[in-house]
């Protein structure tokens, strides 16, 4: 056990929770409507206290406890964090408590359906949102999670590498997100023409802290104050800054004029790409990492969006599943075992085996994701109904689903 | 009585204020107000989506007068905001019938000013 180690995990957990609320709360909020920001701020911070209870009672042991036999999912002998205290766990973290490292994983199970409201915002039942986040959490998430990470988990034995969840986050968030955009539909008065964001402050508030949380979200993923997580420290600080610049000059050339809500998201993206690589790649090849991540995602953000004409109202897919994918296969591509000798060499270090393996978890992530959204959203929809009725989506979910209205016109 | 409606530059506020103070015009309402003139609104980028010609933020004033304070508020007016280009913006007079002071039930000319 090393109390710095320890330390440094809790502290990591702390930023880690400030990425939800109120990093993505006031990112999102900021570019909704007025009519609809609370219902935003809502769902982000609702998420925070269900799929925390339901990481406590059993979230936690189908995602990490003792493997069923086949790699896809763990028992339930942890469930109610039975087993689950002071002494380190060998297999994820041996130098702190195990419950440690439960609450810091709690945080990423949280953060990770709350991703997906930027597809479905100013347009989701509140209801139909509370269920379906609860089962994808469950459904998807924790399998995912067991998958990659999980002891036995089947993705982690074929050789994938995915330090803080390019995989597990944010593809699996992103391709979700894209699915319930497409089954829900546009909202009402979608065109070209952008709905503009009531509040741009907000998001680059919220973005910004998205930026200072990550570093729990990616150091701290190293699982102990070391050198790797000094190099997911910096390779993270190098891709985001390579990334928020290469979206506001791309916008800058494209239409003459970088915007702030480009730079941050393009911060994001940066992000979202660095974090499955972030211990296992040298800061020049951050670089690299993050500056073709503005660049993909720019494109399925205002290229490719724009040409199919889906709804994704946050660009949930196209910031965090696009770059999740990248950020996968880059780690393919640039990870080397001369930054992490726990890691694996990739296709420019003359690794071929890691290369394929992300490719396997880039392939089957999203296929499963996708599938099992389809079928909770059938599920959901036809128990609950998932899209508000029209009147209510005019006069905005704020009054109809949270009976509360943001602002104020008169005292 | 009239009711003297002006749609200004949101920047001359301050300069139309003083020029209707040193006429002796000091009863004001003023609003935030989105238009649009001639000269067209500026384009707003959002992710790559491009809103062409957006409203422009102005400022609306309105004042209501006696007929002989008709000249001198249209001319504080035009002094105050006047900046030669296009967006200056317009001033609207309309016919006013009844004015009524709450505080004291006073109605017409002697509840205006």
């Amino acid at each position: 056990m090393n109390t710095g180690d320890t330390a440094w995990v809790l502290i990591s957990t702390a930023l880690v929770f400030a990425m939800t609320v109120p990093g993505l709360a006031f990112f999102y909020g900021g570019l909704v409507r007025r009519k609809n920001v609370l219902s935003v701020l809502m769902q982000c911070f609702i998420i925070m206290c269900v799929v925390t209870i339901q990481w406590v009672l059993f979230g936690y042991s189908l995602s990490f406890g003792p493997d069923t036999g086949v790699g896809v999912i763990g028992n339930l002998k942890w469930a109610g964090l039975n087993l689950v205290g002071g002494q380190p766990n060998a297999d994820y973290a041996p130098t702190i408590p195990h419950g440690a490292f439960m609450i810091f994983q709690c945080m990423f199970a949280v953060i990770t359906p709350a991703l997906i409201c930027g597809a479905y915002a100013e347009r989701m039942r509140f209801s139909a949102f509370l269920l379906f986040a609860c089962l994808w959490t469950t459904l998807v998430y924790d399998p995912l999670a067991h998958w990659v990470w999980g002891t036995g988990g089947w993705l982690r034995d074929l050789g994938g590498l995915d330090f803080a969840g390019g995989i597990v986050v944010h593809t699996s968030s992103g391709v979700s997100a894209l699915v319930i955009a497409l089954m829900l539909g546009r909202r009402i008065g979608y065109s070209r023409a952008p709905f503009r964001p009531h509040n741009l402050p907000f998001t680059v508030l919220g973005g910004a802290l998205l930026w200072f949380g990550w570093f729990g979200f990616n150091a701290g993923s190293a699982l102990g104050a070391n050198e790797t997580a000094v190099n997911a420290f910096i390779t993270t600080q190098a891709a985001t800054a390579a990334a928020g610049l290469t979206w506001a000059l791309l916008e800058w050339q494209q239409h003459g004029a970088p915007t702030v809500l480009g730079a941050t998201t393009g911060a994001v993206a940066g992000l979202v790409a660095i974090t499955p690589a972030c211990g296992f790649v040298n800061p020049v090849n951050a670089l690299f990492i993050g500056i073709l991540a503005a660049v993909f995602c720019y494109i399925a953000v205002a290229v490719v969006k724009a040409r199919l004409g889906y709804d994704d109202a946050l660009d949930a897919f196209g910031v965090h599943g696009v770059g999740g994918v990248w950020g996968t296969l880059a780690t393919g591509l640039f990870a080397e075992k001369a930054v992490n000798a726990a890691g694996a060499d990739g296709l420019l270090f003359g690794g071929h085996s890691l290369f394929l393996a992300q490719l396997a978890m880039v392939a089957v992530a999203p296929l499963f994701a996708a599938a099992m959204t389809w079928i909770l959203y059938r599920f959901v929809d036809a128990l609950l109904g998932m899209r508000v009725e029209r009147s209510e989506e005019i006069i905005g979910l704020d009054l109809t689903q949270q009976s509360e209205a943001a602002y104020t016109v008169v005292e | 009585m009239k009711y003297i409606v002006a749609v200004i530059q949101a920047h001359k506020l301050d300069e139309v204020l003083q020029s209707l103070e040193d006429r002796q015009v000091n009863l004001v309402t003023v609003s935030n107000v989105l238009g649009r003139g001639r000269q067209k609104g500026v384009t707003e980028i959002y992710r790559g989506a491009k809103e062409a010609g957006s409203l422009l933020k102005k400022v609306k004033l309105e004042i209501a007068v006696n007929e002989d304070f008709v000249d001198a508020t249209v001319d504080a007016i035009v002094g105050g905001a006047r900046t030669g280009e296009v967006g200056d913006g317009k001033i609207f007079i309309l016919d006013l019938h009844e004015v009524i002071r709450i505080r004291t039930g006073e109605r017409g000319g002697r509840a205006i000013g």
